[in-house]
């Protein structure tokens, strides 16, 4: 195992040079902090430096299929894919949006002196999500998740002062650390079942021998509890509400977003990999009739989605109702997964490079708003139609578009996740899910009507640094020309689904 | 005498999951929780190293091992870091006092 390794060390080198590049920027932005600790405002210059870097070694990835640090002869613990790609780029252009917020976030500027601590646990979280989507092995999914555990439980209490985000840390970790512990028992007993854990070594033995049913099903479902819970699907999502409101926004908005997307990235690997069982030409997997998959995720992911959508209906913090509204679109994008069909996959690439956009896009507004006024409640949201017209359209805009409501992008995703499921023949999932949107239209166009059609004698003004104005329209431009213009990102969709061994 | 198999192995580590799993359910002290956290932890130790032993599979599940202990002592340095804050701002380290987020 090591020789295999190290007679091929530069080309294993050469597959992880994002990551590479990621932990010296961590590094960078450690020792930077300590020489120059007076000039903190580069240290969001270095991020960026560091993140275009990786960037730029990504995009070579797309189209190559190849493994990195063999294990043995067929199997190695990393796929460097277009799957993985894909999902490394959108890690890379939400944490950019994430710098960006957290420059103007009075949270996180409330602690001058901890700027260097901050950027470099961010760090630590995308290193373990760009581990965490290309990861071939159950032990190096277990240890990114943690990586990118340990360091976000810090960033979401990050002020240390602040009752609300020690609170939010104190209750993710204790729930964070449960679910990958029962995640680790999970992979302690498929590894004694199955004496691997690699996927495709796991893969292998389901193939040819029996395995012991009900223990199996008992590992996978402790396994799914600790993937589970980093896309926060029901019944896994108990944390969800009080860590996004509780946690600085800039968090909540990265955690809502990237640490899903490595989330949903490692779900998908996992049941392609380990339960494929040959190719098809229709483009719908075949998977080992161990576990129905297809049953388990519809069931989840409806569950979910009625959950979240319903339990927003009675939120007044802007923050929990963005929460409650992920948990929902973590049921959309479960939807697809559960399709277990090449196009299925497909809309969820689509569904989540939109739902970077918007979604991030909803938490700076927010995030600007509570800047100002020190609240994210609904109902200090009254009359900012007139007094802030720019950035209460810009809500409107992004608020519509988690809706899914054209022309904004948000339909086009939901419309690909509804092509996919009428495909598969699951037209009664298709209804639920369309009624479903409809419950979510009331609490959306609720903060709309608040900020537009009630008025106050209180006025509010806010001014936005150019900068600001410019992130503002670069989220707002993708979110409203996808919705009309949308065969590129359909195609990149589309060349991104293939994962290694396919 | 009994011999000691894979079967003895794997009735303790449940027998420590369960309580893991009953001390995170039932305790209201943080610091008490953790220690459930960690018992979850261990089992999975015992569960990875009764396998590589008795499984013949090598010795990648004493490698496992490692890597979780090591993990693990991380885990407890970030919670224990957490509590202590907590106990900072709000003077307790009862759970079911720290509830300013709630529905």
């Amino acid at each position: 195992m090591i020789t295999l390794i190290l007679s091929n060390l530069s080309v294993n080198i050469q597959a992880i040079y994002p990551e590479i590049i990621l932990s010296l920027t961590l590094v960078a932005l450690v020792i930077f902090d300590l020489i120059f600790n007076k000039q903190k405002k580069f240290l969001p210059l270095i991020s960026i430096i560091g993140l275009f870097f990786a960037f730029i070694f990504v995009i070579p990835e797309f189209g190559t299929s190849r493994s990195a640090f063999p294990t043995s002869e067929n199997n190695s613990l990393l796929s460097i894919d277009s799957f993985s790609a894909f999902f490394k780029g959108l890690i890379i252009i939400a944490s950019v949006f994430v710098v960006l917020f957290s420059m103007s976030s009075n949270e996180i500027k409330s602690c001058p002196d901890r700027q260097g601590e901050y950027y470099s646990l961010m760090f630590g979280m995308i290193i373990g999500m760009f581990f965490l989507v290309s990861a071939n092995d159950l032990i190096l999914i277990y240890l990114s998740i943690e990586l990118l555990s340990l360091s976000s439980y810090v960033l979401a209490g990050f002020v240390k002062t602040s009752i609300r985000n020690s609170e939010a840390s104190l209750k993710y970790i204790i729930y964070g650390s449960t679910s990958s512990g029962i995640m680790l028992f999970g992979i302690s007993i498929l590894y004694g079942i199955t004496g691997s854990t690699n996927l495709f070594e796991i893969n292998s033995v389901l193939g040819f021998s029996n395995v012991p049913q009900i223990t199996f099903l008992i590992s996978i479902l402790m396994i799914f509890t600790g993937i589970g819970f980093k896309i926060s699907i029901v019944p896994f999502h108990f944390w969800t509400p009080d860590i996004y409101e509780g946690a600085p926004l800039p968090i909540t908005a990265f955690l809502s977003v990237a640490s899903k997307a490595a989330g949903f990235a490692v779900l998908i690997r996992f049941i392609e990999i380990t339960f494929a069982e040959s190719l098809s030409k229709s483009g719908f997997w075949q998977l080992i009739p161990y576990v129905n998959w297809q049953n388990l995720l519809v069931l989840f992911s409806i569950i979910t989605m009625t959950f979240g959508n319903f339990a927003a209906l009675w939120q007044d913090n802007l923050k929990r109702l963005l929460a409650y509204s992920s948990i929902a679109h973590a049921g959309y994008l479960m939807l697809g997964v559960a399709v277990l069909s090449d196009q299925g996959l497909t809309a969820v690439l689509i569904y989540f490079s939109i739902y970077l956009f918007m979604n991030l896009g909803a938490f700076f507004i927010v995030m600007l708003i509570a800047n100002k006024i020190n609240s994210e409640n609904i109902d200090d949201y009254r009359g900012l139609g007139y007094s802030i017209p720019f950035l209460s359209t810009s809500l409107a805009i992004f608020l519509v578009s988690l809706t899914g409501l054209p022309p904004t992008a948000g339909f086009i995703g939901k419309l690909y996740i509804f092509f996919a499921l009428v495909d598969a023949k699951m037209i009664v999932v298709a209804i639920i899910a369309l009624l479903n949107t409809v419950v979510a239209l009331y609490y959306y166009i609720r903060v709309l009507k608040v900020m537009f059609l009630e008025r106050t004698d209180k006025h509010v003004e806010i001014e936005i640094s150019p900068l600001n104005f410019v992130i503002i329209l670069a989220l707002l431009a993708p979110t409203l020309i996808f919705g009309v213009y949308f065969t590129p990102l359909v195609n990149i969709a589309k060349n991104s689904i293939q994962l290694l061994g396919f | 005498m009994i011999e000691v198999g894979l079967n003895h192995f794997l009735i303790v580590s449940t027998f420590l999951f369960s309580l893991g799993i009953y001390g995170i359910i039932t305790r209201k002290n943080a610091i008490m929780v953790l220690m459930g956290v960690e018992l979850i932890l261990n089992s999975a130790n015992i569960n990875f190293i009764a396998f590589a032993r008795y499984g013949n599979f090598g010795l990648q599940g004493d490698l496992i091992a490692l890597f979780v202990i090591v993990l693990a002592a991380a885990e407890a340095a970030i919670a224990l870091a957490i509590v202590l804050n907590i106990y900072k701002t709000l003077a307790t380290v009862n759970i079911d006092e720290v509830d300013s987020l709630k529905d």
